[in-house]
């Protein structure tokens, strides 16, 4: 399942590392980050609930820019 | 500007006021250190904040962490030496702030523009109600109800017209600038402007369905399909600013050390200011911005046009293609068949007609609703039985009790019926009555006004070759090859062995060259998802070309193609352009940094103007006027 978010971010590269922070997060097969359309699209993994995974997407995204915001 | 960057730009202001009085000799030693100290902490608290943070998140390479340690470390050199000069490192700071905020205004601008091109969501619709017309949203309206538009007004949804006439502006869709006239019954799609009449349109789809929202969406997931660039560029600032700070390690240490063990004076503090510098150029923002901001721009640009994109990655393909294939139907002709002739009939004209617009009643075929159309009546399917469609061939269908086959040389082939062959180019559609032949209908489709100029024009835009399929007879398919002027023809095809033929011509291509296919959109799915690139026109309206295609022209104007790829080259210039700068600049600067001739100054320079002139540059692909 492929939803897609509006984000907020400040710099170019920060986008880059959201991208790599929610690819990484359980439940999320894909994700990739538009910086200039600030959308985040997250293709969860099968069965995975995603309000509760876009709450760890968003903590790990925080980790590696604590200015960002997943609007979700 | 956004409130964020006002309070940016009120720090920096600050900021840098304070230096300025920092650097008055005439205060005191103490009074000038609380200034210098003031200045720098109102412009990089932030960063300073955030590197802490990063460290404690094991985020160590962030240009946060870059920024704070070269900063620290120059006023640490400065302490050192006594010096008493912090200039430099609060400048830095200062630059570095004022480089983000110039590319946080400039991204926002151009978002903005490239918004602004495809502000066609309309915000309302006006629906009746009891006499009155009533604004509401249009997601509420469900398909089926009858919504008013005025002239000036965005048609909201798509639908067929109940009544009124108008002039729609398509040009927000299609690029198209001469405005269509409409009548009662016709077709309107959404995200067009009605710019004379009222309209009363029935909706035939929800919001989320029409015409509009899907392009809307369409555009703005484009950029999730990432270009080779694109990629390319991301995986080098993973590793490009690790190897920077290992390098300023490097310069730091080695050479001191091998200066102590030449017996030589070590020099640390020369060689911790050199590696200082090399920490300031080692952000990666320049390229990381510029690449996708082009991409974006390039898109942006295309759909102004009516030129849609569905991705970076196929803009990308767009621009290396050098051969392309046309499906005849719809992209070098109009694709309205119109029945043109009926010879050696054995029947009456109309008789042979109504036998073979019943038999083909069943088919959405073109030819069979010009069969139709020149039937003149709806026909009656209860006349109708046993319909068997043979594809690539015709069909067979019992009519009045007599069995029809209605196909062309193959089908009587099959049926084994000698026919008489047309030489006249077109379509022919031989006629069977119980095994007998009746005759045949001619069929033929009018070529483009305009489709010579556009071979040409493709030409010019650097493509090798131009390919026909068509399943015409090899006589019509010459006749039109050589008519508008195209390399090669195919002939006889059948649907299934264009996608046969296009693999074929993709093996044998090297991979550099890509090959495009262009169709309308129509039985040809499986042909655009196989090429390099599918090119769907004419698709205002159609979703099945939406779909399958990678790059969609809402109209049918030929010329599109080589205005796309051209868009597609200058996009990709300007893109290689930024990249190759952006590498240059920042390893000249490296250089010249570890060998002592450029100090922080000119790195932080460096690093803010190749931003500034990549994200400039980056926005010549929203221009697509003069190519």
């Amino acid at each position: 399942m492929k939803k897609s978010y509006k984000i907020e971010v400040d710099c170019a590269n920060c986008a880059n590392l959201m991208e790599q922070a929610a690819k990484k997060t359980p439940g999320v097969a894909d994700a990739s980050v538009s910086f200039m359309a600030l959308k985040m699209t997250v293709d969860f993994a099968e069965g995975a609930d995603p309000a509760k995974v876009m709450k760890d997407v968003l903590k790990a995204c925080r980790k590696v820019e604590p200015d960002c915001e997943i609007f979700f | 500007m956004n409130r964020k960057q006002k309070k940016m730009l009120v720090r920096i202001v600050v900021s840098a006021v304070l230096l300025l009085l920092a650097n008055l000799r005439v205060l005191p030693f103490p009074v000038r250190c609380v200034l210098y100290a003031a200045s720098y902490g109102i412009v990089g608290w932030d960063i300073l904040r955030k590197a802490a943070m990063g460290i404690g998140n094991g985020q160590v390479f962030d240009e946060n962490f870059l920024m704070a340690v070269a900063t620290l470390g120059a006023i640490a050199l400065a302490i050192v030496e006594r010096s008493g000069d912090f200039n430099e490192a609060v400048a830095v700071m200062l630059f570095y702030q004022i480089g983000e905020l110039f590319q946080g205004i400039a991204v926002g601008r151009s978002r903005r523009s490239i918004g602004a091109l495809m502000d066609i969501r309309p915000d309302y619709a006006n629906i009746e109600d009891g006499g009155m017309l009533r604004q509401v949203d249009p997601e509420e309206v469900a398909p089926g109800s009858v919504i008013v538009i005025q002239p000036g007004e965005r048609i909201p949804l798509d639908g067929f017209i109940v009544d009124g006439t108008s002039a729609v502006d398509t040009a927000a869709l299609t690029g198209e600038s001469l405005p269509r006239d409409v009548k009662a019954g016709d077709e309107v799609v959404s995200g067009c402007i009605n710019l004379t009449g009222v309209l009363r349109v029935q909706t035939t789809r929800a919001y989320g369905e029409s015409t509009v929202a899907r392009i809307l969406e369409l555009v703005e997931n484009s950029s999730s399909r990432k270009s080779r660039s694109e990629n390319f560029i991301s995986r080098f600032a993973r590793v490009y600013t690790p190897a920077v700070v290992f390098g300023a390690l490097a310069l730091a240490l080695l050479p001191p050390i091998v200066r102590l063990a030449l017996g030589q004076d070590a020099l640390w503090s020369v060689w911790c200011y050199r590696a200082l510098t090399f920490l300031v150029i080692s952000c990666p923002c320049a390229l990381v911005i510029s690449i996708p901001l082009g991409f974006f721009a390039g898109i942006g640009g295309a759909s102004r046009e009516g030129i849609l994109v569905k991705g970076s990655n196929y803009l990308e393909t767009l621009s290396k293609v050098k051969t392309v294939v046309f499906d005849k139907t719809g992209t070098i002709t109009r694709g309205v068949f119109e029945v043109s002739g009926i010879h050696h009939s054995s029947l009456s004209d109309d008789k042979l007609l109504e036998y073979a617009a019943l038999a083909e009643c069943a088919s959405s075929h073109p030819i069979s609703q010009s069969l139709r159309r020149a039937y003149g009546a709806e026909p009656d399917r209860s006349r109708v039985r046993d319909i068997e469609e043979r594809s690539g061939r015709g069909v067979l269908a019992t009519v009045d009790g007599v069995r029809v086959a209605a196909g062309n040389d193959k089908l009587m082939d099959e049926l084994g019926v000698p026919f008489i062959p047309c030489r006249s180019a077109g379509t022919v559609i031989h006629i069977a009555l119980d095994g007998e032949y009746a005759g045949h209908i001619l069929i033929a489709d009018a070529e483009k006004d305009d489709v010579r100029e556009a071979l040409a024009a493709l030409r010019a835009a650097g493509v090798e070759k131009t390919v026909m399929l068509t399943g015409d007879a090899e006589s019509a398919a010459k006749q039109v090859a050589e008519r508008v002027g195209i390399d090669e023809y195919r002939s006889g095809l059948l649907p299934g062995d264009k996608v046969a033929l296009v693999e074929q011509m993709l093996e044998a291509s090297d991979g550099r060259g890509k090959l495009a296919f262009v169709g309308d959109g129509i039985n040809d799915a499986p042909v655009l998802s196989r090429a390099d690139i599918g090119i769907a026109m004419g698709a205002l309206g159609s979703d099945a070309a939406i779909e399958a295609a990678d790059v969609v022209l809402m109209d049918d104007d030929p010329m599109k193609i080589s205005r796309a790829i051209a868009i597609a080259r200058k996009c990709l210039r300007i893109v290689y352009q930024n990249i190759v700068f952006a590498l240059a600049v920042k390893l000249i600067c490296l250089l010249l940094g570890a060998l002592g001739l450029a100090g922080m100054w000119a790195a932080i320079f460096a690093d803010v103007g190749v931003m500034v002139l990549a994200v400039l540059n980056a926005m010549r692909a929203l221009n697509t006027k003069n190519l």
